[in-house]
């Protein structure tokens, strides 16, 4: 398999603390599914930022798709979050729209007709079992709704990887073993997963997938898989 | 896309901002803004006619004046006089002021006795002269008019209007100051707008932004919704301000006043008023695009 996903070296430093996250080199196969854990304030959420271009890094090179996303001109960057579908830890459900365009929000945004968005819509809705919700407000919905919501509009788009960051954070144990089985519905499509918790109970259910683990911004990788073969160091 | 469709499309686009048009306090200060905009044209436009109304109407005019204390003496020189200005060629009309009509316009001020022969007022005569090169045929006249008696003087009109000309031009520059001042100070509001709406919906502009949309499809949002808050406010100060504006006519035109009725705003005037809200509009629109675009541009 390709790499979809690749980071060398890569620090970030917010202002001038410290750097959140150091040395940071991973290479992510594309369409394999992958948990990134650690404690919290290890640098999970600031990974994910760099991976669905909301920042960019401090140093070192990430490329997504085979490109260097670090030097692409911002006007290019659109392009790219369209093929990435997120799922925030706080959902970020748009509070003035239904549940409806909450979830069409990603066509819309990459210009599908209105016609055509219908269909997709209510299956997605139907998908995550909000079929007769759509109308609803998300303040409206429980926590485990809102979640299920965010997680429909991320995956709508037919994203070639999904991000979420801790997207099992606000739901039951039944529910979270069924948003799993979603990922991994989406996975077996062929859609890359990078999954931020630190509920390895959740990690364990999914046989396949590899684990990231962050500790004070460095990464390690306790399934042995996810760098490419290190290069050679040239000394002198 | 179908008509219905494309509709749809616009409908949904349009409900990623919450609605309120009108709600906020933008649409009043633009309306308020308006309002003074079109009166503050109107006053400069309308100055500008009368000062060119004015002009044109000065330029070729003069009055000889016969300052001859002998009723018999000034009205024997006075006809003399009006027979020689009309065989002057680049003189075209002469026009004796009838005695009557001067004691009436001197006799708020010196009562009734005016008229009765005893005060020594001077005959006078109105000349008009042929278009252009005013001053050298005024100075060729005087020099002539001297000649046949140094009791004749000759006065060109635009000399003793000119300060009243000056004010009116000024006042004219003054209300196109306040129109350019009022502009933008209107930028500047939309500016403040845009920044505000684009701050109280950072939220929104975030996810849009992270799922891909592009600067430009994020800043239409709120050009469309400032636009259309321009669009209300700028209908509404121009249509009070136009209600103004005829009010102010016909009281100006009920004065009878010739030099007030100078004051005329002429087709092409009003079609400058009417461009205003439609130049607000697209002021407001143009700001507001402005405004999102640098600031999304501090995004990555």
């Amino acid at each position: 398999m390709s790499a979809i996903v690749q980071f060398e070296n890569v620090g970030l430093r917010y202002g001038l603390d410290s750097e959140t996250l150091s040395d940071v080199s991973f290479s992510l196969a594309s369409g394999g599914f992958y948990f990134l854990t650690g404690a919290s304030g290890a640098g999970k959420t600031s990974l994910l930022k760099l991976l669905y271009l909301a920042q960019r890094p401090s140093r070192g090179v990430i490329r997504l798709f085979g490109e260097d996303v670090v030097t692409l001109p911002r006007k290019r960057l659109p392009g790219f979050r369209r093929r990435i579908g997120v799922v925030f830890q706080d959902f970020r459900l748009v509070p003035h729209l239904s549940v409806y365009d909450n979830i069409a929000l990603p066509l819309r945004v990459n210009g599908m007709e209105e016609a055509e968005i219908d269909a997709p819509v209510s299956e997605m809705l139907n998908w995550v079992g909000l079929g007769d919700r759509g109308q609803a407000r998300p303040a409206t919905l429980s926590g485990g709704e809102q979640q299920r919501v965010a997680i429909a509009r991320a995956v709508i788009g037919r994203p070639e990887i999904l991000v979420a960051d801790e997207p099992t954070g606000n739901v039951d144990a039944d529910m979270a073993r069924r948003l799993l089985t979603l990922f991994e519905a989406l996975n077996r499509l062929g859609t890359t997963i990078v999954v931020a918790t630190h509920d390895l109970p959740l990690i364990a259910q999914v046989g396949s997938a590899q684990m990231m683990k962050l500790d004070r911004g460095r990464l390690s990788d306790p399934t042995g898989s996810l760098r490419y073969p290190p290069k050679p160091q040239v000394n002198g | 896309m179908a008509g219905g469709d494309r509709r749809a499309a616009a409908a949904a686009r349009h409900r990623l901002l919450p609605e309120g048009r009108v709600a906020g306090p933008m649409p009043w200060i633009i309306a308020i803004m308006m309002f003074l905009t079109v009166l503050s044209a109107a006053a400069g436009l309308g100055l500008g006619a009368a000062v060119k109304a004015m002009g044109a109407d000065l330029a070729g005019r003069a009055t000889v004046q016969i300052v001859e204390a002998n009723a018999e003496q000034r009205d024997r020189l006075s006809d003399h006089i009006a027979q020689a200005l009309q065989k002057v060629d680049y003189v075209r009309a002469v026009k004796p002021v009838p005695a009557t009509t001067l004691a009436d316009q001197i006799r708020p001020w010196l009562g009734q006795d005016a008229a009765s022969g005893d005060l020594p007022i001077p005959a006078l005569i109105d000349i008009e002269l042929t278009p252009g090169q005013t001053d050298a045929k005024v100075d060729r006249l005087r020099r002539q008019l001297s000649a046949v008696s140094p009791k004749v003087r000759i006065e060109p009109h635009a000399a003793f209007l000119a300060p009243l000309a000056g004010l009116l031009s000024a006042l004219g520059w003054l209300a196109g100051g306040i129109v350019l001042l009022m502009t933008l100070a209107t930028g500047a509001v939309v500016v403040l707008a845009a920044r505000a709406a684009h701050d109280s919906h950072r939220g929104t502009i975030d996810v849009l932004h992270l799922m891909g949309a592009t600067d430009v499809q994020i800043a239409r949002l709120f050009q469309r919704r400032i636009g259309l808050d321009a669009l209300f406010g700028g209908a509404l100060g121009f249509t009070v301000a136009m209600l103004v504006i005829v009010l102010l006519g016909a009281r100006l035109l009920a004065t009878g006043s010739e030099m007030l009725t100078a004051i005329q705003l002429p087709w092409t005037s009003w079609a400058i008023l009417a461009a205003l809200p439609v130049g607000g509009v697209l002021l407001a629109t143009l700001a507001a695009r402005w405004t999102v675009l640098r600031s999304l541009g501090r995004l990555l």
